[in-house]
């Protein structure tokens, strides 16, 4: 018995949290995929009706723009905050004096929620009270910054805000990678005469691609979870100009009491995040089987 | 340590000059964005030290006239969050009960669970692995109701022990992908020779791993007390008069729908809502680069 | 006949008998949180505490109730719903068909709500037959408000139709300023809509298109008129309205910057907490046309194990519309009294026309609800109304497409 348990330990300390996450994850897309199959309205109900809220779902003009929101948000969102982040971690890489400081304050944004930081944004943005008004003030009549009030900008807004606060994140990411990077080898190519933005391309970037992967995941789960952001700094407004699926979802699930179709939009969004992940955990558990 | 600032392939002549441009715009590129980042806590802050009067008749953005530190303790001792008026104070303590065990079981779980699967591989364990990764993408909206539902069938619904649980349950995903990520990149033969030493999996873990993980600790803490701290749709939904945690609170103060805006103290709250995980950042965060260098590079 | 004398006579002894049965228990769910808000709900608990009772609050604020309504689905769902909720609206009957609801029927017959609210008020309160809700107050949204000093430098008078504020807008911007502070949220753009669908359209129409969601309503040539109307008012706002606050909105409007604001009448906090006097400093009147658009604010029990509790829902209910109550916190709230007896006198001249208007209303049939702020349809499709009101408000959008897509959404909301 004794040996059993010793052989079996392992998957005797694994066994609870993997049934949690059963239970508490795929148990729940299991029953929000059955929801979504019903006409439930206020509160949740088991009869299926078919796929009546998908068809709704597809019929909704403002759901179509939360979709095209979602891409266009998620690839400025993504792409931006990952090219910023390693161009601040290679900046902060060349031995900067004040390095601690600056770190802390490209990193902080991650430390504080949008529920907080949000009002501040939507100041800064709005060209009545914040930067518009400020660099007119300063001389520049013609000056003009009005996406968050213009209907086919306003979504950019919400990627400046996004990638405020998780960019700082990305650069510890990228950070953390440039200091494991073997010193020997650039020193050698440094003495071999090969230029500097060479070393990065050709050596050092490569070398990171675990944390590209790492960088692009954690962001990815931010975008398609990116709820907070837009609630605080637009409302989802200009009209729905910025909806974005979990707002969507939000906003039919709590505020409309028609629990049936945020559970269609619920399963639309999983589904999109399968495709996004999927492909992750594939290479992840090929490179490490290797 | 990539030092590239001193390229030795320059002739002496071009460095001189070319060094200390170089330098100066780095450090003015590097200032650029710091005011980026710095420029919503600039706006936060001194809206906070403004008076009411003073908000509504000048510009938004601009220093404060006369400093004023009401807001702030109104902020902390006398806003209403209902109908009681004692600011922030009474909240903050069930975000401590909230976010402290919550955070030290699942770094606790993630520990154990990425030390299995990372150094004990049996069948299955990078399945179930990539389940549990997996986790950490549902939308917390999603979750919501059926899990209402679950707690009060366990009869710890509206409670912080259901709080401390749900938070516990989503943290596993995240935790045990830094703890897996770390542990792999320590050689399977040290578990190996441990075991011909006849050391048990408990021992391992205790003696071996666990001294060895500060780094990833620091990482892991870090992460789930920003994510629990500042969460507010758990925090709502599953709590009760007595154990709403401080993010309702502020959201209370926050959010008035038909009240008159008292904009220095949203942000003053703000700001003293959002104290620990900044300070956590600020005195940690050289630890969580550390964390990460070493744990994130190999996964 | 003999059940209803049974009823009585057990509300009555509970009623009566209070503190001997049970301590009177309450855990309150509700969204008043800050400032006056907060202050006319302490008022309730005070009485409350007055009276024996143990009040717990559930203060939960955001986006109108929303984060309320959220927290009360997670606390129904795990059978740990709070005593009492501040609901409004058809969301009552929508709980009540949940069967979660309480029966307070016999405080309320106890009490004669019948006799001393509005029928169209009291018809709210009430589930098939018995009352489910009591109501707090009575919030008019189609106000004007406008400041005083600004409309007699360019020698106007508060407009009496649409072309009449029309004229007034022009004159304003010719002279250089804002004619309308306005803030671009979903919400206030449904208000101002519903403003001018009463007022163009009419208590008919707006009964039949808000209320009975008729399909050849929302797609007549007064719908489309409607938002004709609002894409002019689009061009009386300021070009960075979008997402602005209804209180930075009324700030415009105090410190002269705009002429006018279309709001509810929570504006006038905003004028008083800044030392404005009505009459003088600013104006206030029902926005063009007739009829008067409601917002009760009300609170429904649920149903609880325990009777500590339920002795706590009864109290609460009969406090709630009792005439002190009712004049105490709608003094602080500006709002008027759901009920029809309780004296003005200390209400201001706005609240005095609020209260003469909804009698006057009342008694003609025009007493109508307010669709923007959820008491006139169910979520879904007063939220499916909004999608398409705000997206013509803040687009190029035609007023014939926005019919179209109105007619669209309200099918497809089922």
């Amino acid at each position: 018995m004794s040996e059993w348990l010793e052989n079996h330990l392992p998957k005797v300390v694994l066994a609870p949290s993997f049934i949690a996450v059963l239970i508490f994850v795929y148990g729940f897309i299991g029953w929000t995929a059955w929801v979504s199959l019903t006409r439930s309205k206020l509160l949740p109900k088991y009869e299926i009706k078919g796929f009546i809220q998908y068809d709704r779902l597809f019929d909704s003009p403002r759901w179509d723009t939360a979709i095209n929101n979602l891409y266009v948000f998620g690839a400025l969102f993504i792409v931006i905050a990952m090219v910023l982040g390693l161009l601040l971690a290679i900046l902060l890489d060349q031995k900067i004096r004040v390095e601690g400081a600056i770190r802390t304050i490209y990193l902080y944004p991650m430390a504080l929620s949008m529920i907080v930081t949000g009002t501040a944004w939507k100041w800064i943005l709005n060209p009545g009270l914040g930067i518009e008004a400020m660099v007119q003030g300063w001389g520049f009549p013609n000056f003009k910054f009005d996406w968050l009030v213009n209907p086919d900008y306003a979504i950019y807004t919400i990627v400046i805000a996004a990638i405020w606060q998780s960019s700082g994140f990305v650069m510890a990411l990228f950070l953390a990678g440039l200091r494991s990077v073997d010193g020997e080898i650039i020193k050698a190519a440094q003495v071999d005469g090969i230029p500097t933005w060479r070393i990065y391309t050709a050596i050092i970037i490569p070398s990171m691609a675990p944390i590209f992967l790492s960088a692009f995941i954690v962001l990815a789960h931010l975008a398609i979870k990116s709820f907070d952001l837009v609630i605080a700094l637009t409302g989802g407004g200009p009209g729905y100009a910025t909806d974005l699926p979990a707002t969507y979802m939000y906003a039919m699930a709590f505020s409309r009491g028609d629990i049936g179709q945020a559970a269609a939009s619920a399963m639309i969004m999983m589904l999109v995040v399968f495709a996004i992940v999927v492909p992750y955990l594939y290479s992840e558990l090929r490179a490490k089987n290797d | 340590m990539t030092d590239l600032s001193m390229p030795q392939t320059r002739t002496r002549s071009q460095s001189a000059t070319g060094k200390i441009a170089l330098r100066w715009l780095l450090y003015v590129l590097l200032g650029l964005f710091a005011l980026y980042y710095l420029m919503p806590l600039f706006v936060m802050l001194t809206t906070s030290l403004k008076s009411l009067e003073e908000i509504r008749t000048g510009s938004l953005i601009s220093l404060p006239r006369e400093v004023s530190l009401d807001a702030w303790k109104t902020a902390w001792s006398g806003a209403c969050t209902g109908i009681q008026c004692e600011g922030l104070r009474p909240y903050f303590w069930n975000s401590v009960l909230i976010a402290v065990p919550a955070v030290a079981i699942s770094t606790l779980l993630g520990a154990l669970n990425g030390f299995v699967v990372a150094q004990w591989r049996f069948k299955g364990a990078n399945i179930i692995f990539s389940l549990m990764l997996f986790g950490c993408f549902i939308p917390f909206q999603v979750v919501l109701l059926p899990m209402a539902r679950l707690l009060g069938m366990m009869g710890i619904a509206g409670t912080i022990p259901g709080l401390i649980f749900v938070h516990v349950i989503y943290g596993l995903g995240f935790t045990t992908l830094f703890f897996r990520n770390y542990y792999v990149t320590i050689p399977a033969e040290l578990t190996k020779a441990a075991r011909v030493d006849g050391a048990g999996f408990f021992r391992i873990f205790w003696s071996i791993f666990l001294p060895l993980s500060l780094p990833i600790i620091v990482v892991t803490v870090i992460w789930q007390f920003t994510q629990i701290w500042n969460d507010f749709l758990f925090g709502v939904s599953f709590s009760q008069a007595g154990t709403q945690p401080v993010t309702v609170a502020l959201n209370n103060i926050v959010n008035s729908t038909t009240g008159v805006k008292e904009y220095n103290v949203d942000m003053a709250a703000a700001i003293i809502a959002g104290l620990p995980t900044l300070l956590v950042y600020v005195v940690a965060g050289k630890y969580f680069i550390r964390g990460l260098t070493a744990g994130s590079v190999k996964g | 006949m003999k059940r209803f004398a049974l009823a009585t006579a057990s509300s009555l002894a509970v009623l009566a008998g209070t503190s001997v049965m049970a301590e009177p228990q309450a855990e309150v769910l509700h969204w008043w949180t800050s400032g006056g808000e907060a202050k006319s709900v302490a008022v309730l608990q005070e009485e409350f505490a007055a009276n024996g009772g143990t009040w717990t609050d559930m203060p939960v604020a955001g986006g109108g109730g929303d984060a309320a309504m959220t927290a009360l689905r997670a606390r129904v769902l795990a059978g740990n719903a709070p005593t009492a909720v501040q609901l409004k609206g058809p969301a009552i009957q929508e709980w009540y068909e949940e069967g979660v609801l309480a029966d307070i029927s016999n405080v309320a017959e106890a009490e004669g709500w019948a006799e001393v609210l509005p029928a169209s008020i009291a018809a709210h309160m009430q589930c098939e037959g018995t009352w489910c809700a009591a109501p707090v107050n009575v919030h008019r949204i189609d106000w004007i408000w406008a400041n005083a000093d600004i409309l007699a430098a360019n020698d106007i008078e508060m407009p009496t139709t649409w072309e009449e504020f029309n004229a007034a807008a022009e004159k304003l911007q010719a002279a250089g300023i804002i004619p309308l502070a306005h803030g671009g949220q979903a919400w206030q753009d449904a208000t101002v809509f519903e403003a001018v669908a009463l007022g163009i359209g009419g208590p008919e129409f707006f009964k039949k298109a808000f209320v009975d969601l008729d399909p050849e309503t929302l797609t007549s040539d007064t719908m489309v008129q409607i938002f004709d109307q609002m894409r002019t008012l689009r061009g009386f706002v300021d070009e960075n309205f979008s997402g602005r606050d209804w209180n930075l909105a009324t700030a415009m409007v105090m410190n002269g910057e705009a002429a006018f604001q279309i709001m509810g009448d929570w504006a006038k906090g905003e004028f008083l907490a800044a030392g404005k006097v009505p009459g003088e400093d600013f104006l206030c009147a029902s926005t063009p046309g007739d009829g008067y658009l409601y917002n009760v604010d009300s609170f429904a029990m649920f149903d609880v194990d325990g009777d500590d509790k339920r002795a706590g829902q009864e109290l609460l209910a009969k406090l709630i519309v009792a005439p002190k109550f009712q004049e105490v916190f709608n003094l602080n709230k500006g709002s008027i009294p759901a009920r029809t007896d309780v004296a003005l006198d200390k209400f201001d001249i706005c609240a005095k026309i609020s209260a003469e208007d909804m009698g006057a209303s009342s008694a003609n049939g025009s007493l109508l609800p307010s669709y923007a702020h959820g008491m006139a349809l169910r979520g879904a499709q007063a939220g499916a109304i909004t999608d398409v009101v705000t997206a013509h408000f803040n687009s190029d959008m035609s007023s014939a497409d926005a019919v179209q897509q109105l007619a669209d959404a309200v099918a497809n909301s089922y």
